[in-house]
């Protein structure tokens, strides 16, 4: 039986796109077949930071509206045979997509793999609501920063009450948080909120804490999913989030500041 | 004491600042999502019954709204203004 993820946070520029490519080669990776589906209809960006986008045909509007199969809309990934990419209409009609729509061909989707991975839109809209709707498992992707925080919250309220699990009285979807682009230098210094502040003001598990790294933006430039990057932290830190949905327990890493050398110490002013 | 304090106390950090702006903030909009949707007009609608007979204020008159386990508890309050002021 398929399992549904849906990537999501409400405030944008948080990291849902690039959490979803890493998430979704991390399963892939290790063997289970994963489908990535871009809920941001209009916008779409899955497709460019899989580094996909010029092998696009058709979309999943056009899946819903029977103009195309699944089968020819799914791109499969140069990397990983196992992981596909279904992406977003560019289309500007904001009822695109529809709730039997999605359904159906999650439903499809279910068929033939092990993880379906939905990212969704920023905002509360239409996109978002449908993204999460169908989930078993949410991964809440938030900054260390009070708009973020804030949203992510209001998030956690409409996964409690607007999904098909909420509807029906099944069990609720399973949360977890994910803290993107933490800076330990300015936790240190006190100016930004720390994993505790967050953790204890959501109240939920914790997936992972990505660092702020400069092989986030590398890696989007060329379309490889940072989690590609072993040697990067950021890469890293997916790695051990992928590994944490799977039920490993691992320590949290990446969360001290980096030591300074004498020299930078001596001239580096701050 | 209060000027030595003011030199002795540490500036709050910005982190704590936030921490706390947030702790308020998520547990007024928590508080919020509890409720049925509903409580809003059943408060106003109270209210309009109630001024047919005495004159009070829309701020007389307090809703809450508890869950203790599985009962839920509706809570109405109404201050009655004084005799000489009906």
């Amino acid at each position: 039986m398929a399992r549904i993820i849906v990537v999501t946070s409400g405030k944008g520029g948080v990291g849902k796109t690039t959490t979803t490519a890493a998430l979704g080669m991390g399963l892939a990776l290790r063997g289970f077949r994963t489908a990535l589906v871009d809920f941001d209809v209009g916008l779409r960006n899955l497709d460019l930071i899989m580094g996909c986008e010029r092998r696009v045909v058709y979309d999943f509007v056009n899946v819903i509206n029977g103009e195309a199969s699944l089968n020819q809309a799914l791109i499969r990934d140069k990397r990983c045979s196992q992981l596909l990419i279904l992406p977003a209409s560019q289309t500007r009609d904001k009822d695109a997509l529809t709730r039997e729509g999605v359904g159906t061909v999650l439903n499809e989707l279910a068929q033939s793999f092990d993880y379906i991975l939905c990212d969704s839109p920023a905002g509360i809209e239409k996109g978002a609501i449908l993204a999460m709707y169908y989930a078993d498992d949410a991964v809440v992707v938030a900054n260390p920063e009070v708009s973020s925080v804030r949203d992510a919250d209001r998030m956690l309220g409409i996964l409690a009450s607007k999904s098909r699990r909420a509807e029906n009285s099944e069990p609720p979807i399973r949360e977890y948080l994910l803290l993107t682009r933490y800076a330990p230098e300015r936790v240190q210094k006190g100016e930004m909120l720390s994993i505790d502040d967050v953790r204890e003001i959501l109240a939920l598990e914790l997936l992972g804490v990505i660092p702020e790294s400069t092989a986030v933006l590398t890696a989007s430039n060329c379309g490889n999913p940072v989690i590609l990057d072993q040697e990067s932290d950021a890469g890293q830190a997916y790695a051990d989030m992928v590994a944490r949905y799977l039920g490993e327990e691992l320590p949290l890493r990446f969360l001290d500041p980096a030591r300074r050398g004498f020299f930078s110490r001596l001239f580096g002013g701050d | 004491m209060g000027l030595l304090d003011y030199f002795l106390a540490k500036p709050k950090s910005s982190a704590n600042v936030a921490r706390e702006r947030l702790q308020i903030l998520v547990a007024h909009d928590r508080a919020e999502r509890g409720r049925p949707s509903y409580l809003p007009r059943l408060q106003r609608e109270i209210l309009e019954v109630i001024r047919r007979h005495v004159h009070v204020d829309q701020d007389a008159i307090s809703i809450t709204y508890g869950q203790d386990g599985t009962q839920e508890i509706l809570e109405l309050n109404i201050v009655l203004p004084e005799e000489n002021s009906r």
